[in-house]
């Protein structure tokens, strides 16, 4: 095959579905990855999956399927996602189920497992990039995850599968697996393992690369962003790429726009770090060769690393976050007695000595901690957060904003609470050779 | 250096884009000047010692910058500088998501 042409339908767990669709639709895919996993995706799933364990996976996933696998079929391209998280068995059984609502007779779907490790590392394991050891957090584990590579990747591709289903699969490797099993790259190849894996990373949050996440009117303009399609890749066998996506859809793909994925949540650009590769970014060529067409070339690679990183999911106990909101004369002045008297009361009222985070936004909220801030503004919003172990410190919180409607500053109103869960993650290695990944082929 | 001649001095936004990202309690941004002409005033505007001088209280580590000079890009590795991050933020924007803007609003140095 001289290009494989391989696109994005989700660069995020809650991304879009109907350019995906579009895309698989009309752009002649091999095959379309959907990466929609972070670092405490998976540790929500986890805790979603104590709820029930029939659930764990992407809360898309049947959507998702519903909308694409037809598609997928008629234009005869695969399909590879990591939508299973915590539970790709329960993720798989429910694709499954929809291909045989949809009568999509003989689709078969690969589920790939194994990177649950959490019988796996011990307690005295240390942590990745920061002093310390598992054993010192004092919050329950509610799961731990390798992430796995093209190894565990390929299998599933030589079985032919139609739709491949993991959990922690590493985002650029669920791009790069079929790039080196469609041009034979080995396993030690480490030079076109390099540049596959940069074409994954520059794929793998989707409209990132093609002018989402980009526009600033008047300064970077963006057509048609609501409309923006996703990206597609036309690889090569020797690892360079075009990246560009569907005529008539939205977005732009511009050198400006894949250079600042190029280093997207990168550090050293010359060690990029996945379970297959140590990839080098540090002499990408980045041109444009016709209308939102960007090739991109000359990335590397050295050794594969011979230690998985692992995420450890702790349970976080709850978040709960609470605003009201002043505009008009003296907005600033009431917002800030607000402020005050909610500090007071959590304090002396109710002996919360948590950290409790108040904003006011218009005035300092992102930036506050930067020491930026804004002073013009009369239509600002108390904002207040605290995270806690024991929920009913978040109750108390929003009680003690909500309490301001009658009882505080003058003109306050807008009230809303919420609570969440939340979760915490750490990272410690794994030596690679102890990872089992598994593979099971399941035919509708 | 001398008093500007205008009112209004330019900032990084004018000669360049950037785009942030997050590990942990680690913040990155890219930075890349559009014309090749201002990548030398990129570069003696947006120093290490400048960006943690001017955030002391975000910026709690160390700050290092990789350049990319043939597409003049710098890429900014910032540590302790989340607030801990998602795990422990209480920051609306606990990616610090909008921090490319921090640096794109600093005064040019010219």
């Amino acid at each position: 095959m001289a290009i494989f042409r391989i696109g994005t339908g989700a660069g995020f767990s809650s991304d879009r579905l109907d350019p995906a669709v579009d895309l698989v639709e009309r752009g002649t895919l091999n095959a379309i990855v959907l990466e929609c996993l972070g670092e405490r995706t998976v540790a929500f799933g986890h805790r979603d999956r104590m709820a029930d364990p029939q659930r764990g996976y992407n809360s898309l996933l049947e959507r998702r399927m519903r909308a694409l696998l037809p598609a997928c079929r008629k234009a005869g391209t695969m399909m590879i996602t990591n939508m299973g998280a915590a539970n790709p068995r329960a993720a798989a059984a429910r694709t499954l189920d929809v291909a045989r609502e949809l009568g999509l007779k003989g689709l078969k779907v690969a589920c790939i497992e194994g990177d649950d490790v959490s019988t796996l590392v011990p307690r005295d394991a240390p942590f990745m990039d920061e002093p310390g050891m598992l054993a010192d957090v004092d919050l329950p584990v509610v799961g731990m995850n390798a992430y796995l590579g093209i190894d565990a990747i390929i299998p599933a591709l030589g079985a032919k599968a139609d739709v491949i289903i993991g959990g922690r699969l590493a985002d650029p490797s669920m791009f790069l697996a079929p790039l080196a099993h469609c041009f034979s790259w080995r396993a030690s190849d480490m030079p076109h393992l390099g540049a596959g894996t940069l074409v994954g990373h520059l794929m793998e949050c989707g409209m990132q690369v093609t002018g989402g996440y980009f526009a600033d009117p008047g300064v970077k303009d963006v057509e048609k962003l609501a409309d923006c399609g996703y990206p597609i890749a036309e690889v090569h066998d020797d690892g360079s790429a075009v990246i560009t996506k569907l005529p008539g859809t939205g977005g732009c793909v511009t050198p400006a726009t894949v250079k600042e994925q190029l280093l997207y949540e990168v550090h050293d650009p010359s060690c990029y770090l996945t379970p297959d590769v140590t990839a080098d970014f540090s002499r990408v060529e980045v041109a444009a060769v016709g209308p939102d067409r960007v090739k991109v070339s000359r990335a590397s690679g050295s050794s594969r690393p011979e230690m998985l990183k692992v995420t450890v999911g702790f349970d976080g106990g709850f978040q709960g976050e609470a605003g009201l909101s002043y505009a008009g004369s003296g907005a600033q002045e009431r917002a800030q007695l607000a402020v005050e008297i909610v500090r007071d009361r959590m304090a002396r009222v109710h002996g919360v000595k948590n950290d409790i985070r108040v904003d006011l936004i218009g005035v300092s909220s992102l930036f506050a901690t930067a020491g930026v801030h804004a002073t013009e503004a009369k239509d600002v919003r108390l904002h207040v957060a605290l995270r806690s172990r024991q929920k009913e410190d978040a109750e108390l919180m929003l009680w003690e904003v909500e309490s301001l409607l009658c009882c505080g500053p003058a003109g306050g109103g807008g009230y809303r609470g919420v609570i969440a869960p939340c979760v915490m993650t750490k990272s410690v290695l794994i030596p690679r050779e102890q990872v089992k990944p598994t593979l099971e082929v399941m035919v509708a | 250096m001398n008093a500007p001649r205008c009112n209004i001095r330019r900032i990084v936004r004018d000669i360049a884009h950037a785009r942030s990202g997050d590990k942990g309690n680690t913040s990155n941004i890219n930075v890349w000047a559009y014309d090749p002409a201002n990548y030398e005033l990129l570069k003696c505007t947006l120093t290490p010692e400048r960006i943690k001088q001017t955030f002391p209280l975000l910026i709690r580590g160390q700050v290092t910058r990789y350049e990319l000079p043939h597409l003049c890009g710098l890429n900014f590795v910032m540590d302790d500088a989340l607030e801990g991050g998602v795990n422990r933020s209480l920051n609306l924007d606990s990616h610090g998501k909008s921090f490319s803007y921090l640096l794109l609003g600093l005064e040019l140095e010219e």
